[in-house]
């Protein structure tokens, strides 16, 4: 019998852009982290295009992440893929790779939400217990904390996430996404020469914020080229994280929490760390922000979320491996948090 | 004249700090909405000045609809802090998981009820929580912190108010959402009635679909 710390899960993380393939042991070490992402040519993700770029990448990402982790596939014990919510055609093809696996292995498969993955690797990562976490990336934005039994849902955006009003707005200044630099990063870094701030709309309803109006405003105010590209930019990153800051702050007063957990992709992002880790401060709350390499989309939060889960009794008989579209983290029980 | 004597640190909230003072003899509460070291201090500045400017507004106007709210004392703008008569009661997110089924839909619909009466005067609250109510001598109920609430008669920002007491019940209350949620727009629909109240709950509806994730997304 194998112990803990030698059953390996591998997990398939494909909901959006990147397919990325996570080795873990059932202990959280984490042995492999692999991923390849997909750039449009132009504008925002094709989900249609992604999922080509997925279905091609599989193949080499999977072996990428094997010979890292030392392993070969009739080693591993468990295999856990993202199953919503997300892109369909991005879904259907890593939940397609992932079904293979474990039918050619003959073991369980375990559908995980990508939600509560980002959380997990991010409480994983940093030690985190039980925080309010603000988990914001180009598809969410949600302030959560864990209460009886699942992850609750106190504030979240009415419109667009933080990630998607950065990365349009981003289009909009002529930036283009690079490998190794994702749009996000390249707006932070023109950002980070603002000198004015431009008033912008503040959308705060209670813990729910609104960013759709502030892109538009900050588009318009960008075309009208009267005012400095780089004041445009930091004014729009300025109202927009304060705003989710305001929201998260108003979650760790009301849940009384003593840990605040920064994950998602924009999580990477210098500026929000910054001011998530004053109200943190402000409320004698611990500030922890998810590794840069586990802040994206990736698959070993997808493993080690399977192994969570798992562990505690779920499997996801293949007949039921369906994905979900639309898959909200309140509607996730959490069995393994007590 | 307007001396305030013995502050003491009541709650620290998100927003703002409350303190519990006394001021010419009376219990009185001061709330102060502190600078934010995270946002710039020209954004910081306006919000703060600006809630602090249209909180004791709407207030008013919520007391003169008959919305039960706490009588305002003293407004200093430029130190964004508000003086404000102290009620005695506990908040509803405290007393609605301890009462029976039956008294459980009696504050509903007195919520309801309120929220009705509020919405007709033309006032929005903002932040419609159970932590904003406080059951004052056992059947009133006082509406407080409209910090991020305006006037507005659009069924939009109705309809944004509604979903946030519904988002409320289901993140707080969640046994009970349901049925609380139910004798709250009962209450809310004998205010405004049924016809003016139809319009809000489906953009209510409307609203929630427009979120992320939801099963009956809108289709444009």
């Amino acid at each position: 019998m194998k112990t803990s710390a030698e059953t390996l899960c591998l997990g398939v993380e494909s909901t959006a852009d990147d397919f990325g393939v996570g080795i873990t042991t059932f202990n959280g070490e984490i042995l492999a982290n692999a991923s390849s992402g997909y750039i449009p040519e132009e504008g925002g993700i094709h989900p249609r295009e992604a999922a080509r770029h997925h279905a091609e990448a599989a193949d080499k990402v999977l072996g990428e992440a094997l010979s890292k982790a030392g392993v070969k596939p009739k080693d591993l014990a468990l295999i856990a893929f993202s199953q919503g919510p997300g892109l369909g055609p991005c879904l259907r093809t890593g939940a397609t790779v992932a079904r293979a696996l474990a039918s050619y292995l003959s073991v369980p498969l375990v559908g995980v939400n990508h939600s509560v993955a980002h959380i997990e690797i991010g409480k994983l990562e940093t030690g985190a217990l039980d925080p309010v976490t603000l988990y914001v990336s180009g598809g969410n934005t949600i302030v959560s904390a864990f209460d009886a039994g699942r992850y609750r849902v106190f504030g979240e955006t009415l419109d667009i996430a933080l990630g998607n009003c950065l990365d349009v707005f981003a289009r909009e200044v002529g930036l283009k996404h690079k490998r190794g630099m994702p749009l996000g990063a390249a707006l932070e870094k023109i950002a980070a020469d603002g000198e004015e701030l431009i008033p912008l709309p503040y959308v705060v309803k209670g813990m729910d914020i609104s960013l759709s109006g502030l892109l538009t405003a900050a588009t318009t105010l960008l075309h009208k080229r009267e005012c400095r590209q780089e004041d445009v930019c930091y004014s729009l990153q300025e109202h927009a994280f304060s705003m989710v800051t305001e929201v998260t702050e108003r979650a760790v007063a009301h849940t009384e929490k003593k840990e605040v957990l920064l994950t998602g992709g924009v999580a990477a992002n210098r500026r929000l760390q910054a001011m998530i880790s004053s109200i943190a401060e402000e409320h004698d709350a611990k500030f922890n922000v998810v590794p840069s390499q586990f802040a994206t989309d990736n698959g070993a939060m997808i493993a080690w979320t399977g192994v969570l889960a798992y562990t505690h009794g779920l499997v996801t008989p293949v007949e039921e491996s369906y994905v979900k579209l639309r898959w909200r983290l309140e509607k996730v029980d959490v069995p393994w948090i007590k | 004249m307007d001396k305030i004597d013995s502050q003491t640190l009541l709650k620290k909230g998100a927003e703002a700090s409350l303190f519990l003072a006394n001021w010419h003899g009376r219990k009185v509460i001061v709330k102060v909405r502190f600078p934010k070291k995270y946002r710039p201090t020209e954004l910081d500045e306006k919000i703060r000045s600006y809630r602090t400017a249209h909180e004791p507004h709407l207030m008013h106007e919520a007391k003169k609809a008959g919305v039960p709210t706490p009588t305002i004392f003293l407004v200093d703008k430029k130190n964004a802090a508000i003086t404000m008569e102290f009620v005695e009661g506990k908040q509803v997110k405290q007393v609605l998981p301890n009462v029976s089924r039956i008294e459980k839909q009696e504050l509903c619909v007195s919520i309801g009820v309120l929220i009705g009466k509020m919405h007709k005067c033309g006032v929005v609250h903002g932040d419609l929580t159970t932590s904003n109510m406080i059951l004052s001598g056992g059947d009133k109920i006082f509406l407080i912190d409209f910090g991020l609430g305006e006037k507005n008669t659009e069924v939009e920002a109705r309809g944004v108010d509604l979903h946030l007491m519904k988002r409320t019940l289901q993140s707080t209350h969640y046994k009970f959402a349901e049925e609380c949620l139910k004798h709250v727009l009962r209450g809310y629909s004998e205010i405004l009635g049924s016809e003016d109240a139809e319009k809000v709950f489906e953009k209510m509806r409307e609203i929630e679909r427009r979120g992320r994730y939801v099963d009956e997304r809108k289709q444009a």
